[in-house]
């Protein structure tokens, strides 16, 4: 396999949607989520209740693979901002720790500088978070077998089954 | 790349529809959503051309139940089948769970049938995957058309793997097979959790 599976765990999950309301609030912004680069969502914080999430973070996840494309094509590693600005609401996507995408979204009580700048000091919270993520799957990769215990390892057919059954 | 989040307690897996172009990929998509419970399912998103011609990718969420407490999500994506669409495939790809192969199972379109397989198999690889390690389903679309090869000779051409991978037959359009392509690959990747984490 590629990459390795991330794994949320409790205790960074509190951590990481803490990070993100603390920057809509210092951002001034509508929404922040964060999603992963396969397209899933992994927090959402502020007015999401008529908003489709998950939709958002496919779009996002392709918009950013897709100009990851573009990058690569001139010669570049990555963008690692991207802007869509719209009549009210603009779009504002950044990559955290090369894996991640953050994505905020706000109007006009807020602006592109003040939206960069908080970003910018969230992402460094970020990093360290994903860098402590990653450790610790690793940590329990090299223990496996022994004290890890997946808690799909127990899935019978007739959970699987169970699913279609309708 | 299954993304396990143990503190909302939710798997979400990726399953990607390949296949050459026109073969029925948005179409199983479709049959899937109309088909679906409305409180099961997201929206369908569908990137195509005004000619219905898939541009990027079809996405479709679908929320199959629960398994030991955590909740499942499968997320569906379709690749643009057309051969120049190359670039785009590729990226759809990253993080897959499981590959179904949409192949048309009429005869003049065999050729382009063991073309998209082999770039599913050059695709794959180029993310690090191999295809006859990961959870995959052939799926024989347009079963119902008059000029369709016969099963025995789709299976000699494109199938892969040994032991062979599960092959369904199917026909979008009207809905045989859809389903049982979903779930036979959706059993495969639980399966595969059980194994690795």
């Amino acid at each position: 396999m590629p990459a390795p599976d991330i794994v949320m765990y409790e205790e960074e999950f509190n951590l990481i949607k803490q990070i993100i309301s603390k920057l809509r609030v210092d951002a001034n912004g509508k929404v922040v989520f964060l999603v992963d680069k396969n397209g899933q969502q992994i927090a959402a914080h502020g007015e999401i209740e008529n908003l489709d999430t998950t939709s958002l973070a496919s779009l996002t996840a392709g918009n950013v693979a897709a100009t990851d494309g573009l990058a690569r094509l001139i010669g570049e590693k990555e963008f690692s901002i991207l802007f869509h600005e719209g009549e009210k609401d603009n779009i504002h996507i950044s990559i955290v720790a090369s894996r991640v995408i953050l994505v905020v979204i706000f109007d006009e009580r807020s602006s592109l500088g003040l939206v960069r700048l908080r970003v910018k000091k969230a992402s460094q919270e970020l990093n360290d978070v994903f860098a402590k993520i990653m450790s610790k799957v690793e940590k329990e990769k090299s223990n496996a077998g022994s004290t890890f215990e997946s808690p799909f390892a127990e899935i019978t057919d007739e959970d699987i089954d169970s699913l279609f059954a309708d | 790349m299954t993304f396990i989040n143990y503190a909302s307690r939710e798997i979400n897996c990726k399953i990607v529809y390949y296949g050459p172009g026109l073969c029925g990929k948005t179409t199983n998509l479709q049959y899937i959503y109309d088909k679906s419970n409305p409180g099961s399912k997201g929206k369908l998103i569908s990137l195509a051309t005004e000619t219905d011609r898939t541009l990027f990718f079809d996405f479709l969420p679908l929320d199959l139940g629960t398994v030991r407490g955590f909740k499942t999500r499968f997320h569906l994506y379709t690749v643009p089948g057309q051969v120049f669409y190359d670039a785009s495939r590729k990226l759809i790809l990253k993080g897959v769970d499981g590959v179904i192969f949409v192949a048309d199972s009429q005869v003049e379109r065999m050729d382009a049938n063991v073309e998209a397989i082999d770039n599913l198999v050059q695709n794959l690889a180029s993310q690090g995957y191999d295809l006859t390690k990961i959870p995959y389903i052939l799926q024989l679309n347009k079963r119902d058309l008059p000029n369709v090869a016969p099963v025995e000779e789709m299976r000699r051409l494109l199938s892969k793997k040994t032991p062979p991978e599960p092959i369904i037959e199917a026909c979008a359009a009207k809905g045989p097979g859809v389903f049982e392509t979903l779930k036979a690959v959706a059993k495969l990747v639980l399966a595969e959790l059980t194994k690795t984490s």
